[in-house]
């Protein structure tokens, strides 16, 4: 991708201050609450993000993470708490919110019976954008989707990787102050991964907010500039990824593989490292000096072992768990 | 009432927002308007044909009408409640659940009220253009006595509305296509049965002739037949009336489940 013209900084003479709260705060959620039955799915959480940076919203499965959005864009009313987006409340004024906010969703949802250029246009329109903006700004918004030589194809001859771009320039149509992503590279494969990377980088240096959610912490590892993982419908941790993963985790890891490796771990791991966990045939050990744990490993012929620094991964298991969520 | 309640049943909200929406929908139409057109007109106009010359050489007039032009314009309301009923249900489904085309429209500043505003007169303006294409055919066999037949248009965006808006009720409970299934046996087939397209109604006996009272094809019916005639129905405004009912009445169920459905 490349954004060789800034389409997002289009109309940068835009007032950039909000009313009510501070000007740098694009999204404030107060104490959110939804229930679904009996069950909650979103208790009491609270985050807040600030225009020009990206901010990630990490959790499992289940965390609440697209119910969180939801009731941020206002098509599910909250049972409790408040919401402002770009300073507008929402659910009350969630349309007037919606037209300065763009949305990658989860799943594709983009005009099959329409081609590129037009799926771009169409989408303008319910904007109540004039056709004349548009016509200027999908040139470039095709050109930042690399999807230039594509504008008078059909949706269904598109890749997997393409489609997301396309979602992407469809959610900058309205030249939007935030952009909101959920999962945006959930089944993509490394090469249109990091195309979308690439993308949302430039945004990002061109002004844009970025609100991400994501269950692959390398996502969040080279996009985040703050971080919140959430659980149960609750805020466990917030901060910037260093900040996190100092308050957390032990910086550096030793992996130990092998099947005998639960034994080794109870009669020398545990002793050598400041924490220790077990997961099927890989011993995690987690130590600020691994150098005693190294010159153990060194003794033992045939065991394999990976020596490296901490990441979110690690700190996204310590704070959530190991256990497999469905 | 629970808040969850007392929002899934507020009145609908109209606004002007619904034409992008309505737009798209035409747009996609006019790259296979041939074939949707002689879609939903082939099956009456066989019908019409078939029937009419081979059952009219038989009957001949029926009510004050050739029986060709009788059960032309008994086909022209039933293709327009057909085409409404088959876009609220199997178009719609496409758009809201297999492609999540409306998700995509509510995260723009258009409310789902307003996406459903919009495929309710879509439903509506579709039964027009079948409509259009039967009464032309009828027309051009030189049945249509004057100009007031071309109220039969406006009569087919009722009957659209009505029907679309059933539709759109099946649309909003159904788990997959095979679900609508249950419309045509238990809705639509009756309907076309019991209004009075192929015979009149009075041919029934009266329990059936009273219980088709209720049926809005049968007031649709009670409009078309007088105005392909040349003249102005009688108790037009109590057969406007009825469908002006149902259609109402179908849209706001359909608008309060399909609120329950996507907005959670």
């Amino acid at each position: 991708m490349t954004l060789t013209t800034p389409v997002v900084a289009e109309e940068a003479g835009r007032a950039a201050a909000p009313a009510g709260l501070s000007p740098e705060v694009i999204l404030h959620v107060d104490a959110l609450r939804k229930k679904y039955g009996t069950s909650e799915v979103v208790r009491g959480l609270s985050f807040e993000i600030r225009r020009g940076e990206c901010f990630g919203l990490l959790g499992p499965n289940g965390a609440g993470k697209t119910t969180t959005l939801r009731c941020c864009l206002g098509l599910i009313d909250p049972d409790g708490g408040t919401i402002e987006m770009v300073g507008v409340p929402v659910p009350n004024a969630a349309r007037e919110a919606r037209v300065r906010v763009g949305v990658v969703p989860q799943m594709d949802n983009l005009d099959p019976d329409f081609t590129v250029r037009e799926n771009l246009l169409i989408y303008g329109s319910y904007f109540g954008l004039p056709r004349t903006v548009l016509e200027n700004r999908i040139p470039k918004l095709l050109e930042f989707a690399g999807l230039g030589n594509k504008r008078n194809v059909g949706i269904r001859t598109l890749s997997g990787g393409m489609k997301r771009r396309l979602t992407l320039a469809r959610a900058l149509v309205n030249d939007p102050e935030l952009l909101i992503l959920d999962e945006p590279t959930t089944g993509l494969d490394p090469q249109a991964r990091h195309l979308i990377w690439d993308g949302l980088r430039q945004l990002l240096a061109a002004g844009k907010t970025i609100l991400l959610t994501t269950h692959f912490m390398d996502e969040a590892e080279r996009l985040a500039t703050r971080l919140a993982v959430i659980d149960h419908g609750g805020l466990i941790a917030t901060g910037t990824p260093r900040d996190l993963l100092q308050q957390h985790v032990e910086p550096e890891v030793v992996e130990v593989f092998g099947d005998e490796v639960r034994v080794w771990a109870d009669m020398h791991g545990r002793k050598l490292a400041q924490r220790v966990e077990v997961a099927g045939e890989t011993a995690f050990c987690y130590a600020a000096d691994p150098q005693p744990l190294l010159n153990d490993l060194a003794t033992r012929a045939g065991v394999r072992y990976l020596h490296r620094p901490a990441n979110l991964e690690d700190l996204f298991i310590k704070l959530t768990g190991r256990e497999l969520r469905d | 009432m629970s808040i969850a309640t007392a929002k899934m049943w507020a009145p609908p909200s109209l606004s002007a927002r619904f034409v992008p929406v309505w737009r798209r929908n035409l747009l996609v139409w006019k790259k296979l308007a041939v074939a949707s057109i002689l879609g939903n007109i082939a099956d009456p106009l066989l019908y019409m044909l078939a029937l009419g010359y081979g059952i009219g050489s038989l009957v001949g007039e029926v009510g004050g009408m050739s029986y060709v032009a009788f059960i032309g314009t008994g086909m022209v309301c039933q293709s327009a409640m057909f085409t409404a009923s088959f876009e609220g249900m199997y178009s719609a489904f496409s758009r809201m659940h297999m492609q999540r085309t409306w998700d995509g429209i509510i995260n723009a500043p258009v409310s789902l009220d307003d996406v459903m505003l919009a495929e309710w007169l879509w439903t509506g303006t579709k039964s027009v253009m079948s409509t259009a294409a039967i009464l032309a055919v009828i027309m051009a066999l030189g049945y249509g006595h004057t100009w007031l037949s071309v109220w039969i248009l406006p009569l087919g965006f009722l009957v659209g509305l009505t029907f679309g808006a059933a539709g759109l009720v099946m649309n909003a409970l159904a788990p997959n296509y095979d679900f609508f299934t249950y419309f045509f046996t238990l809705v639509l087939t009756p309907m076309l049965l019991f209004s009075g397209v192929y015979f009149p109604v009075e041919q029934m006996p009266a329990w059936l002739a009273g219980i088709a009272g209720f049926l809005p094809l049968k007031h649709a019916i009670d409009i078309a037949r007088p105005l392909m005639l040349g003249h102005v129905p009688e108790q037009i405004l109590l057969h406007v009336a009825v469908l002006l009912f149902y259609a109402a009445l179908a849209y706001y169920v359909a608008l309060a489940l399909t609120r329950r459905r996507l907005l959670k």
